[in-house]
């Protein structure tokens, strides 16, 4: 099988051939404004170099930092209506409450709060209101609103309302883009309600992406499916993309984590991504990112997605060397513009790549303009480099034990030598694109999390029906069903109450259907 | 009669605050701050008073949420049930309420009775019930003191009030309570028995409002001014550090309503090394260290983000969290022998008797009271 991954960064974008497992051809080109004339440069690039038809490609895999930014600058969004399934219940707390001063008038489309929802245990709060939603419907209509955005109290538990109320919008408003909350969130109604509205917000953004995409690459000459990478480093169909561009939204860090994992094929493991302007450190469990335990915030707006721990500062290829009594490296970096301000580049600027060429440990640029920089400094200031990540290494670390690390990005030349506290520090071929990489052979994952009520079941059928729907997630979402595995699952019953309740979250992964 | 009227930002110091006092429980203080500056911002007041300044035959009810926090960040509040749990008892009592106050200053339920408050435009008591979070509501100052069992009421975001007229014991009215919040989704707003103005002066842990805005407003002034949050909790409070470290295990097992496990945390920095495992009974109770109990309830155990300041429910414990466990002694009223019979280790089911640890003072109230304009 042959596959294309190309990873879009803020300032490269990378792509990848691979012919299963083996990596053909990688390149670094600069990512461009409009993000698509980038992203086919650099797949011409990697075909030519590997001498390959575009024709005999079998998927192209992307990962795209595309509607992040567009949420971060607060642009090409749409205004979004919200239709709020509620009864009486919720209204303390409405729509976009803990939205930024700035995009909240950006996307608030209008809210209304109806009649509908379900308890924890699935009983109705109040009967859906349909005579309301057709109210708010022809609000909406009447001030050009065309993306909705639909979230009921306990959705996970029961989305039958999201679904009726879906029904009755789209009756309503033909042309409208819906999103149901229940395909988007996790359990906590506010950020899934507000990961519904940026999901609905980036409708026509994603729409015309993933267009933009197809006829790019169908003028490549490229005739196989299309996917994006998701915040937890699976993929979508392109199909699917356009209708959930925000499960795009995080998915930077985890592509590159992948990417290490199968350049080095260990499952546990540091991954150190060292770039221009920063260090990325993460861990590597069972072969996929840690992810941190608090919800994703994504522009300002608290959402529940779940995105890798990883631990940024600044160090990289482009910080700042400082010399003097007590010299420093970083935190700032000339980022983007190294290749003109670096002094082994003829810049100004004394950085870090450049204590790199002066110790010999990268070629780059001329090594005679570094005269000044002395072997003695250049010692010093690598060892202080290297310290700065271990101690950081060693707070991500799960035990005092020696865990390998992996070294990726452009930047990791910094490094040369094993780090304190690890038990090897690999730095595999191709380790500037492990990013591209780990989108190129991405999987497929289905999740759910949902609370359920063991009254009138048991806790084995309930676990099994939440599983259950993770497995037709995946399957929608591109997975070959024969391959789906059940990768996490997570049970917690309710605290402060003898009732049956439990909360049960279920990831499966599967293999890209051919 | 001095009022301190609060402002949005003294709101987000105050939850700050009583994340930290919530020793791990207590729900989060997300919903409530962020409905009480919308309050604020619709102009409506939430104005503080000591419990000195009360008038001694004030009528002061206690507010605060009882369920399980999963479900409350799910089906939040409808906003009014306070007020409806309050004319519900005024009606009963045949007599207006004065003022309110909060049982449990410990995480969301510290900022509870300022929303009710608020709406009402009754002011709050700078005091509660028990200077932290504790799972039942049995456990207060106020009952242990002879607080009666009745009337009291819950309210739901359906529109359901129920009014308990008689009950045995305070445990008693703890079961008809919870049994009720489950018919009623899970999530509801209790109130106990009025209270009057001298009965709190006497019985109330007092200013712990003003703690909790205090220990929030150092936090939040170390972040803003790029130093250690941590050591700024450590200076407000007069506690001691047990620890730096890593989450290194967590074992949980829930059983009655109860999430209870066992936390170990291997020290970092200065503190490696060393181990402690940390009792939980939705609160972090006992911190032990070898065979050694270092910290035991109703003494304080608190877990903040060794970074941010941030305090750490138990529901967000996971492998890998850098933390530091502090330890703050508990107010005076908790540490008493009659307190000691309830909330003290033998009440958690254990069978040593309580060592406290540093000394008791009651927290003052802060410099912000004023004559009322």
């Amino acid at each position: 099988m042959l596959r294309i991954g190309v990873d879009v960064g803020g300032t490269n974008t990378d792509a990848a051939l691979l012919r299963g497992t083996e990596v053909l051809a990688t390149v670094k080109s600069s990512t461009t404004a409009d993000v698509t004339s980038g992203v086919s440069a650099a797949i011409r690039t990697v075909l030519a170099e590997a001498g390959v038809a575009a024709g005999s490609v079998d998927a192209v895999m992307i990962g795209t930092t595309h509607f992040l930014n567009a949420v971060v600058e607060g642009r090409h969004l749409e205004k979004v209506g919200v239709l709020r399934l509620c009864g009486a219940s919720t209204r303390s707390l409405p729509p976009m409450i803990d939205w930024p001063d700035t995009l909240r008038p950006i996307v608030d489309g209008g809210a209304a709060l109806v009649g509908g929802g379900v308890n924890y245990d699935g009983s109705e709060i109040a009967p859906l209101d349909a005579p309301a939603i057709r109210a708010a419907c022809r609000d909406w209509r009447a001030r050009g609103i065309g993306a909705i955005a639909i979230c009921s109290v306990f959705a996970l538990v029961d989305p039958r309302m999201e679904n009726e109320a879906a029904e009755i919008v789209a009756a309503e408003m033909p042309d409208a883009a819906i999103s149901l909350s229940h395909r988007v969130g996790r359990t906590g109604l506010l950020p899934r309600e507000s990961a519904t509205i940026l999901n609905a917000s980036l409708h026509t953004l994603g729409r015309e992406t993933v267009g933009a995409f197809r006829a790019a690459f169908s003028a490549l000459g490229l005739n196989c499916p299309l996917y994006l990478t998701q915040n937890d480093g699976t993929l979508m169909t392109a199909d699917f993309a356009e209708r959930y561009p925000v499960f795009t939204i995080a998915s930077g860090p985890t592509n590159s984590m992948r990417g290490a994992a199968f350049l080095t094929g260990l499952s546990d493991a540091a991954v150190i991504d060292i770039g221009g302007t920063t260090t990325d450190i993460g861990m590597l469990v069972a072969g996929f990112p840690r992810t941190r335990s608090e919800g994703a915030m994504i522009g300002g707006v608290p959402t529940n997605f779940r995105v890798p721990d990883v631990y940024s500062f600044g160090l990289g290829g482009g910080s700042i060397v400082r010399p003097g009594d007590a010299p420093t490296v970083g935190p700032d970096s000339v980022g983007f513009r190294l290749p003109e301000k670096a002094l082994c580049f003829g810049g100004d600027t004394l950085t870090a790549t450049d204590i790199a060429v002066s110790a010999g440990l990268v070629n780059l640029g001329e090594r005679d303009r570094l005269s000044r920089i002395t072997p003695d400094f250049a010692r010093r200031m690598l060892a202080q480099m290297k310290a700065s990540i271990e101690t950081v290494l060693d707070r991500m670390k799960p035990s005092a034990e020696p865990i390998p690390a992996i070294l990726v990005g452009g930047g990791s030349v910094l490094v040369d030598g094993l780090l304190e506290g690890t038990s090897a520090s690999l730095k595999p071929d191709h380790f500037g694109s492990a990013n591209a990489i780990g989108a190129a052979i991405a999987q497929v994952s289905g999740e759910v999390d949902s609370v359920v009520s063991l009254e009138g079941t048991t806790r084995e059928k309930a676990l099994e029906s939440v599983v259950a729907e993770a497995r037709a997630r995946a399957v929608e979402a591109g997975a070959a069903a024969e391959t789906v595995t059940l990768a996490e699952i997570e049970e917690t019953p309710l605290a402060y109450l003898p009732g049956n309740a439990v909360r049960i979250a279920a990831k499966v992964i599967g293999e890209l259907r051919a | 009669m001095k009022y301190w009227t609060l402002t949005e930002a003294d709101i987000d110091r105050i939850a700050v605050g009583c994340g930290i006092l919530g020793t791990g429980g207590g729900g989060s203080t997300y919903h409530g701050s962020l409905r009480a500056k919308a309050l604020l911002r619709e102009g409506k007041r939430i104005r503080m008073v000591r419990p000195a300044d009360m008038a001694p035959d004030a009528q002061i009810i206690g507010i605060g949420g009882i369920g399980a926090p999963t479900v409350g960040i799910e089906k939040i509040a409808e906003g009014a049930e306070g007020v409806r749990l309050m004319h519900a008892l005024e009606h009963h009592l045949g007599r207006k309420v004065d003022a309110l106050l909060g049982d449990e200053v410990g995480g969301g339920n510290g900022i509870a009775p300022m929303l009710t408050a608020a709406m009402a435009d009754l002011p709050v008591v700078d005091a509660d019930g028990m200077g932290r979070a504790f799972p039942e509501v049995q456990m207060t100052t106020f009952f242990i003191h002879g607080q009666p069992v009745q009337p009291a009421a819950l309210a739901d975001a359906d529109g359901n009030v129920l009014i308990v007229t008689e009950a045995t014991t305070p445990k008693m009215l703890e079961k008809l309570l919870r049994a009720s919040t489950i018919a009623m989704g899970c999530t509801a707003l209790m109130t106990t028995a009025p209270m009057s103005g001298d009965f709190v002066r006497r019985f109330g842990v007092p200013h712990t409002t003003s703690q909790a805005w205090s220990l929030g407003n150092a936090v939040l002034n170390a972040r803003a001014a790029k130093e250690d949050p941590v050591e700024a909790i450590l200076k407000q409070s007069g506690g001691i550090r047990l620890m730096r470290g890593k989450v290194t295990d967590i074992a949980r097992r829930v059983s009655a309503g109860f999430n209870r496990g066992t936390l170990t945390v291997a020290g970092l920095d200065e503190d490696a090394g060393r181990s402690i495992a940390i009792e939980i009974q939705n609160e972090y109770l006992i911190a032990r260290e070898g065979e050694t109990i270092i910290t035991m309830v109703p003494d304080l155990i608190c877990i903040v983000d060794s970074e941010t300041g941030r305090a750490i429910g138990t529901e967000e414990l996971r492998y890998g969290l850098r933390i530091d466990v502090l330890s703050m002694p508990a107010p005076v009223l908790l540490r008493s022998e009659i307190a000691l019979e309830s909330v003290g280790p033998r009440a958690f089911g254990y069978d040593f008797d309580f060592v406290p640890v540093g000394i008791s003072t009651d927290a003052p109230a802060v410099p912000q009271y004023e004559e009322d304009a």
